[in-house]
């Protein structure tokens, strides 16, 4: 008498078995993964383009999860640079009558607010994408600048949207296009930049320190005013202006007004300072980021 | 044949105190620059530093199911967190010659919000599916999760069995040819657990290479073929699995192995009634021993208290296998006796139990109810000792030929007759 030793004889309820390539058929001669400590990491574009879909899915997740259970969903992202609108339009525009390069203020105000919200969500976004994705972090890999990146990409599709008040705005006061409207990407592309260099550096310095949390949307605020949004930058000459053109943001957004309205010549030094600030900052928050992604799961 | 995953020297080093203080802030990183210089005079820092894991060295041949076992708390998680990538080791090197998937957490990146077919889109992509591969195998997931009806629901209204259901159907459709697999048997239902646990066997013998953290030792014997014993950070042990868990069992508690009831070790905190002193398994010759041979009788010599007089006392053993599988619960009053008045003193009982055990490591606990009770678990015992006893039941030569299935708790005599004509 005998019994077969059927070790591990448990089987699942008829499933499908799996289809996987027989195993040991061939190594590679190289390891696939080399994991040990190092001091930083180069910048490794091929994995980032091979987790493409999971930017994808994690952009359509914030959007999704986003309005999700709110009454007015998508709404509040054309509604909170239109309630601003007004308020500026009544304070700066009626009652201290601040000038807007000959637009009218309401459009020239959106214009403003539509470039702004976008950058300062996104950092926002960014800045605290990181230590809301927590969960992931310690618990899979992936590379951790989707996450930051996700929440900007997540943001533009709002920027998106709240193109459509400004759209009908423009049919309103009887804007013409001109050619200058060709270089509106120009602007929409530094702004991305700017946003993700800003967002991973602050999303990086956020894991390890919880006051970038409290400290961002108060920076934010004062960013707000010291950028050309509810007022233009012709408004000061001399020391004041050079001084402000520092900010990139007077760079992107003036010359967004101006490739939609062409009310003025662009002002390229500004612009092009906007560019190189943008395109630095980028490159210091991907070095910055690769160096602190080590220790993220360590410390989130 | 060439391993598929080289680990060399792995080490990984905590600071004690970032691990207890959540959120470094700005001002205590300033307040250290300060307080640098004396750090400096305080000669070194080694206090404060802590190894989760240290000289970690093992290889695994592709195709190799490897358990990963040990203490809560002994670096198991860290060692999968640094093969996974998710933190990178403070010394060593680790080489994958495969792509890799870790399966850390059951659902990692579910979201309340969105529906079931959503999450799994999303499920998918985070543990590195591709979207063509989701879309292919979608139908099979949600049919193995048993949840068809459910899946345009979002999961926050699920159940929890069914939230993990789909979330394990996920992970178990990953097809990498490195799989790292945290606890997740630790979730759902008995009968999911089987179904996951009957997967796991599928992509095990599918070649595939796995290593495997689990607290469930039976489901690591039954999964894999080596083991590896993490304790205190470091490699204690590494072999058969078998014979891995059979240790490490015995080091969890080492208390167990000489029948010595210490005070601990009780179920109630006070004994007022009854108070068990000692359980000893006997050879042949009576002697206390720790091992038994396959098909003899087990015997046991147990010593009890009785602190005031009781009446209607039942006495009882269950016999375990070390995976806390019940073999066997038997009764003195299996043998025909009546139930028990006990004065106060001392009392020896004397226990046969005919059971052929399968060869490996099994445990007894013991029980006495009072009122006649019956049932087997420490609530209205008199005294309860659930690890009272660990010992061994050792294989002898085969005589008759047989061999002895390893999956299963009893091997039984049985008698047979075949009978038939022959044809010629």
């Amino acid at each position: 008498m005998t019994i077969s030793n059927n070790a591990g004889a448990l089987t699942s309820d008829s499933e499908p078995s799996i289809k996987i390539a027989p195993a040991g058929t061939s190594l590679p001669d190289k390891p696939v993964v080399v994991i040990e400590p190092r001091a930083w990491l180069a910048l490794d574009l091929q994995e980032l383009w091979a987790y493409r879909e999971l930017l994808y899915f994690l952009m359509w997740r914030d959007v999704k999860v986003r309005y999700k259970q709110t009454a007015l969903g998508v709404v509040w992202v054309v509604l909170q640079p239109l309630l601003m609108m007004l308020v500026f339009t009544f304070l700066f525009g009626r009652v201290a009558g601040i000038k807007s390069d000959g637009l009218p203020y309401s459009l020239f105000a959106y214009t403003g607010l539509l470039m702004w919200t976008f950058f300062s969500s996104a950092v926002n976004a960014a800045g605290n994408s990181l230590v809301n994705s927590a969960a992931l972090i310690t618990k899979v890999y992936f590379p951790r600048m989707l996450v930051p990146a996700a929440a900007v990409g997540a943001t533009l599709v709002d920027f998106a949207v709240a193109f459509i008040p400004l759209a009908i705005m423009m049919v309103f006061w009887k804007v013409r296009f001109t050619s200058n409207l060709l270089l509106l990407p120009i602007f929409i592309i530094i702004v991305v930049v700017l946003a993700l260099g800003v967002g991973m550096w602050m999303a990086a310095l956020n894991v390890k320190y919880r006051d970038i949390r409290l400290a961002l949307p108060f920076l934010l605020q004062l960013w707000f005013f010291a950028s050309p949004i509810i007022y233009p930058l012709s408004l000061f000459e001399g020391k004041v202006r050079w001084l402000l053109g520092l900010n990139p943001m007077a760079g992107i957004i003036e010359g967004f007004r101006v490739s939609l309205y062409g009310h003025k010549p662009f002002d390229w030094s500004t612009i092009a300072f906007a560019g190189v600030v943008a395109i630095i900052f980028l490159v210091y928050a991907t070095y910055n980021f690769r160096r602190a992604e080590r220790r993220f799961a360590d410390l989130v | 044949m060439t391993p598929i995953i080289k680990v060399k020297g792995l080490g990984k080093q905590y600071r004690v105190g970032a691990r207890r203080q959540q959120f470094p802030t700005l001002r205590d990183s300033l307040a250290r620059v300060v307080r640098k210089p004396l750090d400096i005079l305080r000669a070194n820092g080694h206090s404060e530093m802590f190894w989760a894991l240290r000289d970690v060295e093992f290889e695994v041949a592709p195709g190799e199911v490897i358990g990963v076992i040990g203490r809560n708390g002994a670096g198991k998680s860290t060692l999968l967190k640094i093969l996974s990538r998710i933190t990178e080791p403070t010394t060593g090197r680790a080489e994958l010659y495969g792509r890799v998937a870790s399966l850390l957490e059951v659902g990692t990146g579910f979201h309340p919000e969105l529906t079931g077919r959503e999450n799994v889109f999303l499920n998918g992509a985070i543990l590195g599916m591709r979207n063509a591969e989701i879309n292919r195998k979608f139908d099979e997931i949600v049919s193995f999760a048993e949840i068809e009806r459910f899946i345009d629901t979002p999961v926050k209204r699920y159940s929890s069995g069914m939230y993990v259901r789909l979330a394990f159907a996920v992970a178990a459709h990953l097809e990498p040819e490195i799989l790292i697999v945290d606890e997740v048997l630790a979730v759902g239902d008995g009968q999911f657990q089987k179904k996951c646990l009957g997967k796991m066997n599928e992509v095990a013998k599918g070649g595939r290479t796995v290593l495997f953290v689990s607290h469930n030792m039976r489901a690591v014997v039954q999964l894999c073929s080596k083991c590896i014993w993490i304790n205190e950070g470091q490699v204690k042990s590494r072999g058969p699995a078998n014979e891995v868990v059979v240790d490490y069992l015995s080091s969890v508690q080492p208390q167990k192995m000489d029948g010595l009831i210490t005070r601990e070790m009780h179920y109630h905190d006070k004994l007022e009634e009854l108070s068990f002193a000692r359980i000893e398994l006997l050879d042949e010759d009576s002697n206390p021993t720790v091992v038994n041979y396959f098909g003899d009788p087990l015997r046991f010599r147990v010593e009890f208290e009785v602190l005031r007089p009781l009446e209607q006392v039942r006495l009882g053993l269950v016999i375990n296998k070390f995976d806390e599988t019940v073999v066997c619960a038997v009764q003195h009053t299996d043998a025909a006796l009546d139930l028990l008045d006990l004065q106060p003193g001392s009392y020896v009982a004397q226990i046969q139990v005919d059971v052929p055990l399968i060869p490996g490591p099994y445990y007894i606990t013991l029980f006495a109810k009072p009122d006649g009770g019956y049932w087997t678990s420490g609530e209205r015992s008199l005294d309860y000792i659930a690890h009272a006893l660990a010992f061994n039941i050792e294989e002898v030569s085969a005589e008759g030929g047989a061999v002895l299935p390893t999956n299963a708790l009893i091997h039984p005599v049985s008698r047979w007759t075949v009978e038939g004509k022959s044809n010629s």
